[in-house]
């Protein structure tokens, strides 16, 4: 009886609409997307290829004398980069590292260049925060896999679903750090500039974002964190890098090239992560 | 005509804020209307005007609505209803643009948190107002340092705020405001935040440069005695409404109801009162014209121990004693001069009561009131400690 209540609205076919809906944009938007993939995806492999000619040993150094910089002319981090970029080199995971750094980088500046100015309009409007906020949680709690989806659908295989997987993944930190930023500036900041006569646009480039920046770039280093652990997803769809190493390794049950590959990411991510804070601390 | 003319300015918080207005006019009180419909009160129905040049003191507790009030007249906060005249025109009528425009030119603003930004340097934030005037840089850096000179702190243009004291901060918050060149500073609890000393200091260094700068000034505090001090006129807040404006001492001794009354309860009344306010008309006699023995028949008249001397002008002379003039009547003196002492403590009208308490506990003669050398008045410990008591009576007209 009580059952029944239940099943007065017979299954609802979600599934179904969800597949025309992504069969429907594929088709409509195909106009759009594929020169995306097909410009977005030359571009990023030119980017990779680049890369791959400046000899290694450049490379390292560059590392090395940045981390060595920002972190305030300390040596621990510049000597962590040089051992741990060379272990990477001497696996002969090199190219791989190129094409995931490749990936994380484009990535995480998409997610900034579409996250700051979203986080922005959330702060400064009640409605779009009311309607970007469920959003963003929806984004951040379904499991990364199921973009991965309509990302083949959209853009076929390769770099290109990958870049916007990770960044339907990696982009709402920045959003929510961007909001949060601008709102806790002190209300006395906000006043203090208004009274003065500022704009608008003057109000946030003077005074809100200046305030809000450790805030936002810590937003942006969880963004670029995120779009690294997107790395190994998106090998699934064919997106090159370390995390195609670490995906074969898991289907031929070789737990030490899986460890390698493994260990490569995670030296990959400590440079980054400790890279990108420093840059917050040093401008404070 | 007044620079400031606030008229019937309010302020409700909540929904459906121009209803509750209409309850206002019934004349229904802060906390029913709160009750009946969920919305603060904020400014209930205030009316004030402030002259060129005078520096207006806007008083009360913490939630009597001051800080309300002073973002109402640069609407920060909007009001609900009532008319805000700047120089004669209309604020609330004006447009975004329009607005900005007046707050740049003519109302320039200092906070109680000092609101220096952080990540500007002191040069930074003194020339922020004329930045976002597109005021081109040379100019605007040379009218910053200008008005970071004028505060005493020119060497300092390079530091960032949290380098400074704050005492310091808040002059560059002042400097940042003086900047503008505005006609009108708007000062929400400016110097609450600063320690008592600092704060004294921070007064004078105020009516200091009021006397160069001659701006208006809207002061908002919740000191009475830092109203007291530097306020031209006083206009007390309670629960949203202006219940009294007037001078200090109108304030003080005059207050309008209870609530003033109890407020004013306390105030330390030797800062504020003068010498007028206490002096009584003098008994005298003229050199010119009396000798020992009409001194001693006046003094006998008046119940006197001694009595001031003056000359036809009312110019002060000096003084004789009861018992000088009855030994001179014995030795028959004729002469005044040869009797009469000089030693007398002298004060003017404007001198404060508390500076009068050392001269009056050494003196065995009243203290004498002299404007440009004639004798206006007298002052005797009994008149001063009555003023000292709230309850004592003091000259208001004078």
């Amino acid at each position: 009886m009580l059952n029944n209540i239940l099943e007065i609205v017979p299954e609802m076919p979600i599934a179904k609409w969800t597949n025309s809906a992504t069969d429907w944009i594929t088709d409509k938007f195909s106009f759009l997307f594929d020169p995306i993939k097909e410009h977005f995806g030359n571009f990023m492999e030119m980017t990779s290829e680049t890369l791959n000619t400046i000899p290694p040993v450049i490379i390292i150094l560059i590392v090395a004398i940045i981390a060595f910089f920002i972190s305030g002319k300390k040596f621990g981090l510049a000597a962590f980069s040089i051992v741990g970029l060379w272990l990477i080199y001497n696996q002969g995971l090199w190219e791989q590292l190129i094409s995931t750094f490749t990936l994380v980088l484009l990535a995480s500046l998409l997610s900034v260049i579409v996250g700051v100015p979203l986080g922005i309009l959330m702060s400064k409007s009640k409605i779009a925060s009311a309607i970007i906020t469920p959003i963003l949680d929806f984004m951040q709690t379904m499991p990364a896999f199921v973009y991965l989806i309509p990302a083949v659908a959209f853009f076929g295989i390769g770099m290109v679903p990958g870049v916007f997987a990770s960044l339907i993944f990696a982009t709402p930190p920045t959003v929510r750090f961007t909001n949060l930023g601008i709102r806790q500036v002190s209300n006395e900041l906000v006043e203090a500039s208004e009274a003065f006569g500022s704009t608008g646009a003057q109000k946030l480039f003077k005074v809100e974002l200046p305030m809000a920046k450790t805030t936002i770039m810590a937003g942006i280093n969880q963004t670029v964190m995120l779009a690294l652990s997107m790395v190994v997803i998106a090998s699934m769809i064919g997106a090159p890098g370390l995390g195609r190493d670490v995906l074969s390794a898991l289907q031929r049950a070789e737990a030490g090239a899986g460890f390698v590959a493994g260990l490569a990411i995670v030296i990959l991510a400590i440079v980054i992560d400790r890279i990108t804070q420093n840059m917050n601390k040093q401008k404070d | 005509m007044p620079v400031i003319e606030a008229k019937n300015l309010s302020k409700i918080f909540g929904k459906n804020p121009k209803q509750t207005t209409k309850l206002l006019d019934k004349g229904v009180s802060k906390d029913d209307i709160l009750k009946e419909t969920g919305n603060t009160v904020g400014v209930n129905r205030a009316s004030f005007s402030v002259e060129q040049g005078e520096i207006f003191v806007i008083m009360g507790l913490s939630g009597s609505g001051k800080s309300t009030l002073v973002r109402l007249i640069n609407r920060l906060i909007e009001p609900t209803e009532g008319t805000i005249l700047i120089d004669g025109d209309d604020l609330l009528t004006l447009d975004k643009k329009s607005l900005r425009e007046v707050r740049r030119q003519k109302l320039s603003m200092v906070f109680q948190k000092f609101a220096l930004f952080p990540h500007r340097t002191i040069l930074e934030n003194a020339e922020y107002g004329l930045e976002i005037q597109k005021v081109d840089k040379e100019e605007r850096r040379k009218k910053a340092q200008e008005a970071l000179e004028l505060v005493g702190l020119g060497d300092y243009m390079h530091q960032k705020p949290n380098q400074l004291s704050g005492g310091m901060q808040q002059r560059v918050g002042l400097a940042r405001a003086l900047a503008n060149d505005p006609e009108v500073l708007l000062m929400d609890e400016a110097f609450s935040a600063l320690d008592p000393l600092i704060r004294k200091d921070m007064q004078d260094e105020l009516l200091d440069l009021q006397t160069k700068m001659q701006k208006t000034i809207l002061f908002i505090t919740h000191d009475l005695d830092e109203a007291l001090r530097i306020g031209d006129r006083i206009a007390l807040m309670k629960d949203g409404s202006i219940v009294q404006i007037g001078t200090p001492e109108e304030i003080l001794v005059n207050p309008e109801n209870d609530y003033v009354e109890k407020f004013v309860e306390d105030v330390d009344r030797s800062k504020v009162l003068t010498a007028q306010h206490i002096m009584k008309r003098p008994e005298t006699i003229n050199i010119e014209k009396h000798g020992p023995r009409v001194a001693l028949e006046r003094m006998r008249e008046e119940g006197l121990s001694s009595i001031f001397v003056v000359d036809k002008k009312r110019n002060l002379k000096g003084y004789i004693t009861a018992d000088d003039a009855s030994e001179a009547r014995k030795k028959e003196i004729k002469d005044l001069q040869d009797i009469m002492k000089n030693d007398i403590p002298r004060v003017n009208k404007e001198t404060p009561m508390h500076e009068i308490f050392d001269l009056i506990y050494d003196s065995p003669i009243p203290v004498a009131v002299v404007e440009n050398e004639k004798l206006v008045g007298i002052i005797v410990r009994g008149a001063v400690l009555a003023a000292l008591s709230s309850e004592g009576e003091v000259n208001l007209d004078a």
